[in-house]
């Protein structure tokens, strides 16, 4: 390549990244291009566009492409990867060159890619990785003859320690031909009609080199993602492939196969060539004698499921001390901002407001953290795709696919890398549906709303002394939450996308040993992403939420006022008898420091002063805008128990679930600074009464207020992600409908059914 | 005519065809080929899917497919 002369503007070289999945090219992006990385969308679908820029180096860009096994567009990340390479990507313009990243343990199947990006007519480097696994298995590869044989530049190379890469870097600088080798053959009965679609399109569009045009033409004869675009720049050819499938068809040629059967023909004695095999193929791997115990018919579920209660411990249990330490750390800081800023509405905004409601995202972080360490721990080591293998027939009967049990698992925590984890579907349906459902699995979020009302209202005890009615209480809204998600995703795939079964073709990978920086990296990486995205959106409700509840202001009520000032000429009443007790001013008794009398006095007036406050700030939820809404749609929530307070929060909670415990606080006042004992949120619920008297919470309106979380769908960021990842508002809208419909009915259910039963 | 699901775990074939003219694309590309050597390792514990191996990597595909392609018992 000849060197740029140095006024002339250096072009950024493109270089792809291509490879099947599960073959190290997520590590081989990291290692070329170190954290230069930039993660977005390709345009119009949901895709993941990653690209770089290549270490120690100016002006060259690393476009890592999803991984596919073939560029056939069957799925939409074969056609985003093809796009690509051929330049039809909006807004990207071909690559340079391809590295083609390939498994030495399987290089038959991971060179048909290669033959493929070949006669697009790009130069390609193959990177030979996993060196050390071949080398394991017994595998020798005669690298020369491979590289001769493909017309390639081939560089062995073991990603995950690092090995290689400046071999690698060197082929990559160095800006190879395309080959003119790996001239593989095609069946006569299709190779002649092929030939004369090749003429027609050369006719049509000249200027494509052979074997594009061959690519091109078989492509369009056995795949309409291909044959359609042609529609208008070739009619001709158009046609001309549509009368050819026709014959063909006829003649019962299997031109289907044709592109398959050709390449593997020439591929498997160029495998058995260059490959020596210095063990008993037939001798069982390691990965085998795993797989022989983890997938076994009677161990394999149970693992599974040990595994499973493990994680749950984990997100659940051993997360707990962090997250306390996040919610008293944020209070903290409340309490600091509070002491420096001046008393106002800009305190209040941000107190309440800002620290408050991020605070609430950053407490579930520990949570997000553990959930997406262990699901890159079970990606990384193969694990993944053996839960799929495993549930695949259970949840095929509930409308789902094994692949959906990942997405959902991960629900638990959040439903929003479960959602985003359902890319992982290749079948659009089983996708859709698994998005759908997801959110029914009781999120983190759920937590603080089951906790406050099961520590306030199920009694504690236990059935046989060990059975907890507490704990019972919490198992079963998860229970329930989960049971519903496949009833829905049974009524969904039954009713609503009726259509042809999907298929289940999935690779099981040979078990690795995770790369614990990788998948820290990764868990890091992930989280950020959902700090980020449901940050932003809690900080814009917070604000919100905080204008809702403080306007319209409240009138000072008189009678209040008049309290007040009663209970400031009380104290200092009180304070100038003991002064004069004491035989001082009522200033200098207070300079001379604490005494006991004095600090009883001081304590009353405290005391006095918040059961006013109390009051007032009850005054003023219920004007404020959340407040009359609370009231206006309380009408509806009575039949499920609840009173327009209740309501207020619920519609609160809409924005984000644990919302409703920050509501809640601020209408009963809850948590306010002063020296007087801090009134827990617990048991302002359990004093509260109607003005008949009537306690308005029960345990039986605790209960219908739990379910009602359950299912509704009370996310902002859910519905927005939701948006995002299946393009369109009609699937985010029909959820939120079809979860505030089993919301509402089964709250109704409970309230009134517990009433009829006299338990109410 | 023998399909690839009346193989039993542990047993070996070759595929030979297949049991309509349109066979799933997918499976091709994976190498399910006539003429390829196939071993089935097990069934997954509740019966569906099952894992096979080809050209040296594990693949899992349903019953529903595997129904769908001939062999020839080794």
């Amino acid at each position: 390549m000849p060197a740029p002369t140095p006024s002339a503007e250096v072009r950024t070289r493109r270089i792809a990244l291509a490879g099947n999945p599960n073959v190290g090219k997520t590590t081989v992006f990291n290692l070329l291009t170190g954290l230069r990385q930039k993660i977005a969308n390709y345009p119009g679908v949901t895709v993941e566009r990653k690209s770089g820029r290549l270490v120690r180096t100016e002006h060259v860009e690393i476009i890592d492409l999803p991984g596919t096994y073939s560029l056939n567009p069957k799925s939409i990340d074969e056609r985003v990867a093809y796009d690509v390479l051929v330049g039809r990507m909006d807004g990207e313009a071909p690559p340079d060159m391809v590295v083609c990243v390939v498994d030495a343990t399987n290089l038959e199947r991971n060179l048909y890619l290669v033959t493929q990006i070949v006669d697009l007519g790009l130069p390609v480097v193959v990177a030979l990785n996993m060196m050390d696994a071949a080398q394991e298995a017994g595998l020798e590869i005669d690298v020369h003859t491979l590289s001769k044989r493909l017309g390639l530049p081939v560089v062995p190379i073991t990603a995950r320690s690092n090995v290689g890469f400046d071999d690698l870097r060197a082929a990559m600088a160095e800006q190879p031909e395309p080959s003119t080798e790996a001239k593989w053959g095609l069946m006569s009965a299709v190779d002649d009609p092929v030939q004369r679609l090749m003429q027609q399109l050369d006719d049509e569009v000249p200027g494509l080199p052979e074997r594009r045009r061959q690519f091109e033409a078989l492509g369009a004869l056995t795949s309409d993602p291909l044959l359609n675009p042609w529609k208008g720049r070739a009619p001709g050819f158009y046609q001309a492939v549509l009368d050819t499938r026709a014959d063909l068809e006829e003649r019962k040629v299997p031109y289907r196969m044709a592109e398959m059967t050709g390449r593997y023909g020439w591929l498997s004695p160029l495998a058995a060539d260059v490959i020596t095999r210095r063990k008993d193929p037939s001798e069982q791997t390691r990965s085998d004698k795993i797989d022989a115990v983890l997938t076994h018919r009677i161990a394999g579920p149970l693992i599974f499921a040990a595994i499973l209660v493990l994680i749950f411990q984990a997100v659940f249990t051993w997360a707990i001390p962090a997250m306390d330490l996040i919610e008293t750390t944020i209070v903290a800081l409340g309490s600091g901002v509070r002491s420096i800023m001046p008393n106002g509405m800009i305190e209040d905004v941000m107190v309440e407001g800002v620290i408050t409601g991020v605070g609430n995202v950053l407490v579930f972080l520990p949570q997000i953290l553990l959930l997406f360490f262990f699901l890159g721990l079970m990606e990384d080591t193969g694990y993944m795709a053996r839960t799929a293998f495993i549930m695949d027939r259970l949840m095929r009967r509930m409308g789902l696919s094994g692949a959906s049990v990942v997405p959902l698992l991960s629900s638990y925590a959040c439903a929003i890398p479960g959602i985003m984890a359902a890319r992982t579907l290749a079948n659009e349906r089983d996708r859709l549906i698994t998005i759908m459902v997801a959110p029914l699995m009781s999120c983190s979020a759920r937590l603080p709303v089951y906790t406050l009302f099961i520590g306030a209202f199920i009694p504690v005890g236990a059935f046989f002394g060990f059975i907890g009615y507490q704990g019972l209480a919490m198992v079963s809204l998860y229970l329930l939450g989960t049971v519903m998600a496949f009833v829905a995703a049974w009524v969904l795939k039954r009713f609503v996308f009726k259509g042809s079964a999907s298929m289940f073709v999935m690779e099981l990978p040979p078990y690795r040993l995770p790369r614990m920086r990788q998948v820290l990296w990764r868990m890091v990486d992930r989280s950020k992403a959902f700090v980020v995205r449901a940050g932003r959106i809690i900080f814009g409700l917070s604000i919100l939420l905080w204008f809702l509840a403080s306007f319209p202001k409240a009138n000072p009520d008189p009678a209040v006022e008049n309290a007040r000032a009663e209970v400031q000429a009380a104290y200092e009443a009180r304070i100038d008898s003991i002064a004069a007790a004491e035989g001082l001013s009522a200033g200098e008794l207070v300079a001379r420091g604490p005494m006991d009398a004095v600090n009883r006095v001081e304590e009353q007036r405290q005391l006095q002063l918040d059961e006013l406050a109390v009051e007032n700030a009850g005054r003023q939820i219920r004007q404020s805008i959340i407040g009359r809404l609370g009231r206006a749609v309380e009408p509806i929530m009575r039949p499920l128990g609840f009173d327009w307070k209740i309501s207020a929060g619920i519609l609160s909670a809409f924005a984000a679930r644990e919302v409703i415990v920050s509501t809640m606080a601020t209408i009963y006042s809850v948590g306010e600074e002063g020296d007087g004992e801090p009134v827990l949120l617990r048991d302002a619920l359990k004093a509260d009464r109607y003005p008949n008297g009537e306690p308005v919470y029960t345990p039986l309106v605790a209960v219908s207020l739990m379910v009602f979380f359950v299912f509704a769908l009370q996310c902002m960021s859910t519905l927005a992600i939701a948006h995002r990842e299946t393009n369109t508002w009609k699937w985010p809208i029909v959820m939120w409908l079809y979860m505030f419909a089993l919301a509402y009915v089964f709250s109704l259910l409970v309230y009134q059914g517990g009433q009829a039963l006299g338990i109410g | 005519m023998l399909t690839l699901r009346d193989l039993k775990p542990g047993e070996r074939g070759t595929v030979t065809g297949y049991a309509d003219d349109d066979p799933p694309g997918r499976l091709l590309e994976m190498g399910l080929l006539p003429g390829t050597p196939v071993e089935v390792v097990r069934r997954a514990p509740l019966g569906d899917p099952i894992d096979l191996k080809v050209r040296g990597f594990h693949l899992s595909i349903r019953q529903h497919e595997a129904q769908r392609i001939q062999v020839e018992r080794l």
